[in-house]
């Protein structure tokens, strides 16, 4: 697997580094669960066409913090933040900031392949219609495109009106980043998408991590830190609420500089 | 040291295994109890039933003379009781479900409203039947029609229908709702194209059980004061009527002994109804079994 992604070249030489625009600046970031203080000034920006990963053990925050890019955070009751996100250059917390138009740019990815209980064909179109989208044509068009997009068109694509639940795990996982993709979104927020796959399906997903990332954005939460060097540009990890260290994949893993991340990497703890 | 004793834990099996089929058969016959009790029920209605029970019986108005009574003004009536409850009843206990589920937030008072709704399930029905008589009946003038039995039906089943229905939104993954709300639904497009859609088998299974409690429940309708002679059917919600379980309560309670017989082929007719509206209940979840 470590030869699909070296013989790619990398993509940050310095030149191109300057070019690429910021899709996400965290600003002094905090986040309550009701007293529970989950994120601690929270500092990070996020570049376009990007695959950054976030890394760090269970309650870290890392999945708060992915939840909060979207403001699916809100759906918790109890839920306060402080500081901004600005996406874009706007603050996803302003009063007109719109959740619903926030996440039409934002597509997400969960944790278990959650296709709705229809068909294929409606799993994918249901992005689309929901914002207003009705023409069979067009419905079409976008079904495929996003299927081929998620590398499943060829696996799936005689069987569009069979029910989601009719194919495995990972071809669901795979239909539900087709889903995402429907939306025609900027960001894809993946929360451990391939926690819950076998190896070679986890494969296949992070195949297509490294497609997607020449048209999106990616943000993915990981628990599996060989998949964060394998498949991230840069990486984040998270420690009690807190950033410990972001920098380059490669240099977190071989020079951090943080003396915890170096424990957790090396699997000291976490 | 071991804490167990092999020994002594043999020494106690033979116990423990008696003590196994004592309960298995003790729950045997706690089954056995309920449904003998059912069959004999069942043989004595049909035995006694089945001699008067002919199309004549279906299509023929009340009468003194027993030969000639039948259940038609009964059966319609209750099919327009049925008309009136089941669009009221269903559609105010969704609609209070899902708010209760989706909308309402978590707090003091909601949470009492839920206990409430709970507990209302068990007032017995004749007090709904008193509830109707003063607020249909008498206030709002609409006498003892099919409308004000229908409202007062509604009212009697309705928090039967909350509670089921916010059982089946409630059993809807989160993982739907996420997913809708993910991709920029908003709460109402994410209601009626996921959380309706995967609820509605437990809607309608509740809903149905619910109707048919309904279609044989005969207090209330005493206390509105719905008659039991009619010779006419309602043309309309405002008409008077009568209902299955009213007519068969009058034929049981006459003196000849030929009226029980026309009784029994009236529960005949009314379990008939009931086993219909339980099977589509049963047609419906087979159906629209979920598959997550």
């Amino acid at each position: 697997m470590t030869t699909i992604i070296t013989e790619k070249p990398r993509i940050d030489t310095p030149t191109q580094k300057s070019v690429k625009k910021a899709v996400y600046e965290t600003n002094q970031l905090n986040l309550w669960y009701g007293t529970n203080h989950a994120l601690k000034n929270i500092d990070l920006e996020i570049k376009e066409n990007e695959v950054t990963a976030i890394i760090g053990p269970s309650g870290c925050g890392k999945s708060t913090y992915l939840k909060t890019l979207n403001r699916m955070v809100e759906l918790v009751p109890s839920v306060k933040t402080s500081g901004e996100i600005l996406y874009r250059g706007r603050n996803i917390f302003d009063h007109d900031y719109g959740v619903e138009e926030l996440r039409t740019r934002v597509g997400m990815v969960f944790q278990k392949p959650n296709p709705f209980p229809k068909s294929i064909y409606d799993n994918i179109a249901y992005g689309p219609r929901i914002h207003g989208i009705k023409n069979k044509k067009i419905l079409d068009e976008i079904v495929e495109k996003s299927l081929r997009g998620a590398a499943i068109w060829d696996e799936v694509k005689d069987r569009l009106n069979e029910n989601a639940y009719s194919v495995s795990g990972g071809q669901q996982q795979r239909i539900c980043i087709a889903r995402a993709l429907a939306i025609e979104p900027d960001v894809i927020l993946m929360d451990e998408p391939t926690s819950a796959l076998d190896p070679i399906s986890t494969l296949k997903v992070e195949e297509l991590v490294q497609e997607l990332k020449k048209d999106y954005s990616i943000i993915i939460v990981t628990h599996n830190m060989q998949q964060a060097a394998r498949i991230s540009d840069k990486t984040a990890f998270f420690l009690n609420g807190e950033v410990i260290e972001f920098n380059q994949t490669d240099t977190i893993f071989s020079n951090p500089a943080d003396k915890r991340t170096e424990d957790y990497i090396s699997g000291r703890f976490g | 040291m071991r804490y167990i004793e092999q020994q002594a834990v043999v020494k106690r099996m033979n116990g423990r295994l008696i003590a196994n089929s004592i309960f298995k058969y003790l729950f045997l016959a706690a089954t056995l109890v309920a449904l003998v009790a059912l069959v004999i029920l069942l043989y004595r209605i049909v035995s006694q039933g089945m001699g008067h029970l002919s199309i004549e019986f279906l299509t023929n108005f009340a009468s003194r003379f027993p030969e000639k009574a039948g259940i038609k003004a009964a059966l319609v009536g209750s099919l327009w009781l049925m008309l009136v409850v089941a669009p009221t009843s269903i559609i105010l206990g969704v609609g209070s479900a899902i708010y209760l589920e989706e909308y309402a937030k978590q707090n003091r008072i909601t949470t009492f409203i839920r206990m409430n709704i709970s507990n209302l399930a068990g007032v017995p029905s004749v007090v709904f039947g008193l509830l109707g008589l003063t607020i249909f009946v008498r206030a709002l003038a609409l006498g003892n029609s099919v409308l004000a039995a229908g409202f007062t039906m509604s009212l009697l089943i309705l928090p039967v229908i909350v509670v089921s229905s916010q059982e089946a939104i409630r059993s809807v993954p989160r993982e739907l709702r996420d997913a809708s709300f993910g991709m920029g639904a908003t709460k109402w497009q994410t209601i009626i194209k996921i959380i309706l859609p995967a609820a509605i088998p437990g809607i309608l299974t509740g809903s149905i059980l619910a109707l048919s409690r309904a279609i044989g429940e005969t207090a209330p309708l005493i206390v509105i004061g719905v008659p039991v002679i009619i010779q006419f059917l309602p043309a309309g919600v405002m008409d008077t009527f009568t209902a299955l379980p009213m007519q068969i309560y009058d034929w049981s309670s006459r003196p000849q002994q030929e009226f029980q017989t026309v009784a029994a082929a009236g529960i005949m007719v009314l379990m008939a109804v009931l086993l219909f509206m339980n099977s589509i209940a049963v047609i419906i979840r087979n159906k629209f079994d979920k598959r997550y």
